[in-house]
């Protein structure tokens, strides 16, 4: 069952103080995020439980959650390459960029390596245009990308995901 | 070299963090503000001509003054940090080095807004930031500029910063709060207009975050002082965020009296186009404006000097001009195709259109599908025509901007650069390998090597 | 107020919007996320007009019409052709992913979609890449869901989430990929999910009962009718096809139901359908019990002369069947066919409002409250269409008087909503046990019956101090009783709602005393009370006394002939009281349309007609009389009104045989002679000789196809229509083609306008009342003169006793009908029979959760029932499932044994 660290619960709560009573709704967005970062992903049984952590009708988070791009609402692979496509970032370069991550990794965007470690998404403009081609691996941007940066970024997290097994 | 009001202080060692902040002359406009009475501080900032910096340019003091004051409701003042619109990033510049800057305007607009409790609201991809935020907030109430009774001045505030969650709608003020209070980003009906029914249906004032920090230079030297800088109505300094195909992107301060020539061409500022290439289309205000060919970009169709400033960027309406809008500066060189750079935008719109309305849901997503079409080579001459129909009927007719956003990158696009269009339609095969390149749409510079 | 229209002057009512304005005029503007119950949001951007700042202004302004108040002397244009072009634009963005399925389509023919694309003159397709297509759910028996055609106006989430408060149906995702729908496959929850068929403008919520037996909705022939359910008396059109009735449709009427049925009223109609039905004239323990209608009536006709006969009436048949029984069996002789406990309840509802001193109030009143007290009734399931009127008043009305204070318009429904989130309206449900509508309410109370009304009079007593006599109130009652009334002091138009399900008198006098003692001067209050059945009140009215004193009587005067109209005897009256009582007679004669343990008992069967083989009037609960009419022709078999059977036998009684036809308005004026509490009840409906330009109503539109074909396989020359005597209404596709008088409205059409929202074409205005008024007639009036009545009866607090439980009723708002569980679809929705206790009781019975207990009643043992822990039932009482065959004829509101 879905259930929040302690450490987790405490932020909710102090989330929650943020608003004026009752309007605990509020919170559903980073009470939200907290939930992915814990669970990865979304699903309708952790949907669930932030309905109940905010006594809210577990539909009125669904249709929040599948309203904004950066839930997850299926499982992702550990790393989640977010590419941006968007005009600033195509002037760029930043097609080649996914072509390359497509064909270093084997697979299409949307689709996670058959390790579970590599997750390929487009995505539109990020706010980093300056520092284009870029993406966002977890809380992180990566900027200026290059395909020999690629492949660094790749490899760090190869050896992150082993380092921590 | 122009004044710098923002930015005079970014590259000073540490002044992310409180103390070299405060020792380089921050918090004294809260110090200032506190003696005046809050109808003072929106006088002076009426006064200063301050603009909102989102993108709209709504004068700021005057948006203040609309902000209802029922009985005992409380009312709130959001900072809208979810800064989405491509080729703008000058306010994550901001957060990220000088989030001082924003804390203090921050409590300087709550004090004269009678908000006890603010949010600042960032886009959710901009995930290492509120750390950043929090930390100068902590900071800054650890040392009583936050909190109970500011400075002993009988004053509370507190400063919570809430992260989206990807939605560029968000950006629009009501979608705004309504995501705030933990919905689905859909714009509100105006009215009522958040003054007086915002977040929580209490009186909010929603501004943009280089807005609020131009809060801070606006007190320290006076509204009338700050007028005076800038040209006309617009006034005071403007960030600037530059993208594209040019030598230096990065985000630049500017004070409205330089051309827009200085500014892509000046090593101060673009620094250029890269590769001695010569530059073909700008967008001047981010993605939504209308982009300008190359020759419509230095010189209005008057034959005047274009200038970096509300004013002259929109001189000739939508026909000949653009819009200053968010300062998102794109500059696109003679290799750039602008078919598909719409086509990427259009995508763009396409993506961030909340369903809500018809004319935003169905016709952004067909435009991209034109769009796709004749950038690949299977476009019909009439689907340029047609592309024309949707955005001029989407333009207008929307619940929110996010029509007229979506619409005018279209329409520009067709309006300086139909040739381009009608090549790819001639051209199906070529049009896959090669670009139009820059046709007549000369560069009226020379090529800098 | 004066505003120009394409340069033509017209007068229109101030704060409408334009939309309605135009709508009201006539005149014919598309729109689709509109709808008149629920205002505006300005998301479709169908209904764009042209507005002129001043009679220079030759270029104007596009505004969406739904989105802008009339103003005086405003300007707009319907015609112009920038308008004209963006509205053509918009169906044409709306179509770019609609699939073309029209012919395969439920709503084909009947389409919103349909009608506004033609109106705008969309027919070229400019797009052409592939549709966007979705994955259907399954919504449950009731409800198909069709996910490709949607256009996204929102209406079903803002219907089903916003106006009926359901929360299982919603809208996902974003971008031009919204879906509609449910978190995932699954039964919708919502006991009003039906009206998404009607609110739905195109084919993705249709009715699922409808796809059983599916025809066209021009191939329908059809009749204003009126719900059979419960009390409240919804109007409704009854849809025939091939001697079968396929769907009911919502029938418009301002003064109660609106736009709107509840699922049990739209889904509830299969009965009529059912193998269940009687469809002939029996004599039992003949060789051949099969008996033509002269063998019928000579039989019968020997019965009732050679003994003394009394007529059992029913509080669900027809006032004109149960007066034609009276009239058959003598005054003296006729008793309602209910139990003496619940006859005593309505007698005294009768009473109130005849006094006059409080407003009987109507559904649309309701709506408007700004306070309402509920006590002892749990409407939800026993009247649900006033369950949504209050939610209406609890959720809209206070919102919609805060937005006059920032200048809002009351239709602008996206400012609404969100002001609601604030500002709700007062709503006290004092009930014994929970009850969905609880969620809205401001003050929850669940106790039992005695309790209920004594916290009923504290309230009354503190309201008017002095008037009750007996004030041993304890202080926490007091602490609530002024709560509550502070608040119903505040409102100016409160209401209060009671109902006879608790079976005590108490609560209904307490409930009448709170509305009495706040209908002071300074605010107006209305009064309702809630009764069991379509035509309770009429029968009420009728004044006769209950079937527990035909019973006593017979037992003492024995041999009697007993005439039972459409009623089961067994469902109201104990079965061992009510098998003495047959055992007492000497002859059975039963009319009804179902076989039931009553009609076992008939020596005499005869068909009976239903709401939709059959004319009538009911009285529901508020006292208005309505008119239902015949929807399937009947050529073949014996089935007829009860009324007609017992008219017949009285002229055979009486050798007044004369060969005249008999007509509903015969009786209805005879009624009227002899019963004066009736007054005016002639001029319900217009007469059966009603035409107009000599011409009658068509049941069928003119676009009905296949009428020479559908008895082909009998014959191949077209038979002669059936012919209707007995009202203005005939049973063919010739007619008079304009809008007849409103209560005999058979279907919403209109040129241009093929779908249920022609109906704004038959109103006054948009959302107000339908054209001449709307139908039925209120037989209470109020009166100015009128004394208060007062009723000064505390009863004790509730006492738990050791072995003695308090047996009540629990409703259920699918499932509690006699007749709604011949449709399959709700029989599966509804709960299997159980019985709730407070753990306490349980603890005292020594049972726990989901242990079979046995209600034992006057030495009757019933079906075991699984038992349920309710903490809100309170100690000492049993809830039992009503209108289940496991519990017929118990008797509500008395203490019973219980055994594990």
């Amino acid at each position: 069952m879905a259930q929040f660290t302690e450490e987790r619960l405490a932020k909710v709560k102090e989330i929650i103080a943020r608003y004026p009573d009752g309007k605990q709704k509020s919170a559903l967005l980073p009470v939200l995020h907290l939930a992915q970062e814990q669970f990865g992903w979304l699903s309708s049984e952790t949907m669930d439980y932030v309905a109940g952590l905010l006594q809210i009708e577990p539909i009125e988070v669904y249709e929040v959650a599948t309203f904004y791009s950066m839930y997850n609402l299926k499982p992702v692979g550990k790393y989640m390459f977010e590419v941006c496509q968007t005009g600033p970032c195509m002037v760029r370069g930043s097609e080649d960029i996914i072509e390359y991550i497509k064909q270093k990794l084997g697979i299409k965007v949307g689709e996670t390596t058959a390790d579970g470690l590599f997750t390929l998404k487009t995505v539109e403009c990020l706010g980093a245009c300056g520092y284009a081609p870029m993406m966002q691996l977890g809380k992180h941007y990566r900027e200026h990308l290059t395909k020999e940066k690629v492949d660094a970024i790749i490899e760090e997290c190869r050896r992150n995901a082993a380092a921590n097994n | 070299m122009g004044v710098k009001l923002l930015l005079d202080k970014a590259h000073v060692e540490g002044i992310r963090y409180y103390d070299v902040y405060r020792r380089e002359g921050g918090y004294r406009s809260v110090e200032k503000a506190l003696k005046m009475s809050p109808a003072d501080i929106v006088e002076e900032v009426k006064k200063s001509g301050l603009r909102g910096r989102g993108g709209a340019g709504f004068p700021a003091g005057m948006k203040w003054s609309f902000i209802a004051k029922p009985e005992g409701v409380p009312r709130h003042l959001v900072c809208n940090a979810d800064e989405s619109e491509p080729g703008t990033f000058k306010d994550r510049y901001l957060m990220e080095f000088l989030p001082h800057l924003l804390i203090e305007g921050l409590i300087v607009a709550s004090f004269a807004l009678g908000s006890n409790a603010t949010y600042i609201y960032i886009r959710g991809e901009y995930a290492w930031i509120p750390d950043i935020l929090e930390q100068a907030i902590n900071e800054a109430k650890a040392n009583g500029w936050l909190g109970k009774n500011i400075q002993g001045s009988g004053f509370d505030c507190e400063i919570y910063v809430q992260r989206g969650a990807g939605a560029y709608i968000c950006g629009e003020e009501t979608a705004l709060i309504e995501s705030l209070e933990g919905k689905r980003g859909n714009p509100r009906i105006k009215p009522p207009f958040p003054a007086v029914k915002g977040v929580w249906d209490r009186p909010t004032v929603v501004n943009n975050v280089e807005t609020l920090a131009a809060v801070v230079p606006v007190i320290n030297m006076g509204g009338e002082a700050y007028s005076k800088i800038g040209v006309g109505k617009s006034t005071g300094t403007k960030l600037i965020s530059a993208c594209g195909n040019i030598n230096k992107p990065g985000v630049y301060e500017i004070d409205m009296t330089i051309s827009v020539e200085e500014f892509v061409y000046s090593d101060e500022y673009c620094g250029g186009i890269p590769n001695g290439k010569r530059l073909k289309a700008c967008i001047p205000g981010g993605s939504s404006v209308p982009i300008l060919p190359a020759n419509l970009l230095f010189k209005t169709a008057k034959g005047e000097q274009r200038m970096m400033n509300y004013e002259s960027l929109s001189d000739g309406g939508f026909a000949t001009g653009s819009m200053m809008g968010s300062g998102g500066f794109i500059v696109l060189d003679e290799d750039q195709c602008v078919v598909k750079h719409t086509l990427t935008l259009a995508r763009f719109y396409r993506h961030e259109s909340c369903g809500q309305c018809s004319p935003c849901r169905e016709g952004t997503g067909w435009m991209e599908k034109i769009l796709k079409n004749i950038e690949t080579g299977k476009g019909k001459m009439t689907d340029i025509d047609l592309l024309w129909d949707i955005q001029r009927k989407i333009e207008g007719n929307t619940i929110c901007p996010l029509g007229d956003a979506a619409a005018w990158p279209v329409a520009a696009a067709i309006r300086h650069f139909r040739d381009e269009f009608e090549w790819h339609v001639n051209n199906p095969e070529l049009c896959l390998t090669q670009n139009f390149g820059l046709a007549h749409y000369a560069d009226a510079r020379e090529v800098v090597a | 107020m004066f505003i120009h229209i394409d340069n033509k002057t017209y007068t229109v009512k101030a704060g409408k919007n334009l939309l309605e304005a135009c709508l009201t005029l006539d005149l014919d503007l598309p729109y689709f996320c509109w709808h008149p119950a629920m205002g505006s949001v300005g998301a479709c951007r169908q209904c764009a007009v042209k507005v002129y700042k001043d009679e220079n202004d030759m270029k104007g302004r596009l505004v969406m019409s739904c989105m802008e108040t009339v103003t005086e002397g405003l300007r707009l244009s319907i015609e112009d052709k920038t308008a004209k072009a963006f509205r053509e634009q918009v169906i044409e963005w709306l179509m770019t992913n609609h699939p073309h399925d029209c012919p395969v389509c439920d709503e084909g023919g009947a389409c919103h979609l349909q009608d506004m694309t033609v109106m705008t003159g969309h027919d070229y397709r400019r797009y052409n890449y592939k549709k966007r297509t979705y994955t259907n759910q399954y919504l449950g028996p009731l409800i198909n869901h069709e996910m490709n055609r949607c256009i996204q106006c929102y209406r079903c989430v803002r219907y089903y989430r916003d106006y009926a408060g359901g929360d299982d149906l919603n809208v996902f995702a974003a971008h031009n990929h919204v879906y509609f729908g449910r978190e995932k496959d699954g039964v919708l929850q919502s006991p009003f999910s039906g009206n998404l068929s009607e609110v739905c403008p195109t084919g993705v919520f249709t009715d699922k009962t409808l796809k059983e037996h599916y025809t066209r909705k021009w191939d329908l022939t059809m009749a204003p009718s009126v719900c059979n359910h419960c009390s409240v008396g919804c109007n409704t059109i009854a849809a025939e096809r091939y001697g079968q009735l396929r769907c009911m449709l919502n029938r418009y009427n301002g003064d109660v139901n609106g736009y709107f049925l509840c699922d049990r009223g739209r889904f509830g109609y299969e009965f009529v359908n059912s193998e269940n039905r009687i469809k002939q004239a029996l004599i039992r323990s003949r060789t051949n019990e099969a008996a033509t209608e002269s063998e019928i009536m000579e039989h019968v006709q020997s019965l009732i002369s050679m003994s003394k006969v009394v007529g059992i009436g029913s509080p669900r048949a027809s006032l004109e069947s149960n007066f034609a029984l009276m009239q058959l069996v003598g005054k003296e002789n006729f008793y309602q066919g209910i139990s003496e406990d619940e006859a005593h309840l309505n007698r005294l509802v009768v009473e109130m409002l005849r006094s006059g001193c409080v407003h009987s109030v109507s559904l649309k009143e309701i709506e408007q409250a700004d306070a309402v007290l509920i006590i002892g009734e749990d409407i939800w399931n026993t009247a649900p269409m006033m369950a949504l009127a209050v939610r209406q008043a609890v959720v809209k009305t206070a919102a919609s008087q805060a937005s006059q204070e920032i200048k809002i318009p009351v239709w602008l429904d996206s400012a609404i909503k969100e002001l609601a989130q604030e500002e709700k309206g007062f709503l006290a449900t004092l009930t014994i046990a929970t009850s969905p509508i609880d969620d809205i309410a401001t003050h929850s109370w669940h106790a039992a019956p005695d309790d209920l009304a004594r916290l009923g009079f504290a309230i009354a007593s503190y309201l008017q101090p002095g008037k009750i006599v007996n004030t041993d109130f304890s202080e926490a009652l007091l602490d609530k009783a002024k709560k509550i009334g502070d608040a119903l002091k505040k409102a100016k138009n409160p209401v209060v709602i009671t109902g006879t399900s608790c079976y005590n008198d108490n609560v209904i006098k307490a409930a009448f005393d709170v509305a009495v003692a706040l209908n002071t001067g300074e605010r107006k209050t209305s009064f309702s009370c809630v009764m069991t059945e379509c035509n309770s009140m009429g029968l009420a009215m009728m004044g006769s006394p209950s079937f527990s004193v035909a019973n006593e009587n017979i037992k003492t005067n024995g041999h009697a002939t007993a005439v039972i109209l459409e009623n089961d005897v067994y469902k109201h009256i104990p079965s061992a009281n009510a098998d003495e009582f047959f055992n007492s007679c000497d002859h059975v004669i039963v009319l009804d349309a179902l076989h039931n343990a009553t009609t076992e008992k008939a020596q005499v069967l005869l068909p009976a007609a239903t709401f939709a083989d059959g004319d009538g009037t009911l009285v529901n609960n508020e006292g208005r009389a309505q008119r239902f009419f015949q929807v399937i022709p009947n050529t073949t078999s014996q089935v007829q009104e009860s009324w007609r059977w017992l008219k017949k036998l009285q002229t055979l009684k009486l050798h007044t045989l004369n060969g005249h036809a008999l007509h509903p308005d015969d009786l209805l004026r005879e009624m009227e002679t002899a019963l004066p509490q009736f007054e005016g009840i002639t001029n319900v409906s217009p007469k059966h000789d009603f035409t107009i330009h000599g011409e009658k109503i068509p049941r069928e539109p003119h676009r009905y196809s296949g009428r020479t074909a559908i008895l082909a396989n009998k014959n191949v020359s077209e038979p002669k229509p059936f012919n209707d005597g007995d009202s203005p209404l005939s049973f063919t596709m010739e007619g008079y083609k304009g809008t007849p008088p409103s209560g005999v409205v058979p279907f919403f059409w209109s040129p241009g306008w093929n779908s249920v929202q022609s109906v704004n074409k038959y109103q006054e205005e948009t959302n107000g009342a339908l054209r001449g008024g709307n139908p039925g007639l209120q037989l209470f009036k109020n009166k100015s003169d009128a004394r208060d009545l007062f009723f000064n009866d505390v009863p004790e607090s509730f006492v738990v006793a050791k072995d003695r439980w308090l047996l009540l009723p629990k409703y259920d708002a699918l499932g509690s009908g006699e007749l709604s569980s011949y449709t399959a679809a709700l029989k599966t929705l509804s709960p299997q029979p159980f019985a709730s206790m407070s753990t306490g009781s349980l603890q005292a019975l020594n049972a726990k959760d989901g242990d079979m207990l046995q209600i034992v009643d006057a030495g009757i043992m019933y079906g075991s029932l699984p038992v349920k822990a309710d903490e809100n039932v309170c100690d000492g009482v049993v809830l039992v499932t009503a209108g289940l065959r496991e519990s017929m004829g118990m008797s509500w509101g008395t203490r019973v044994q219980i055994k594990k």
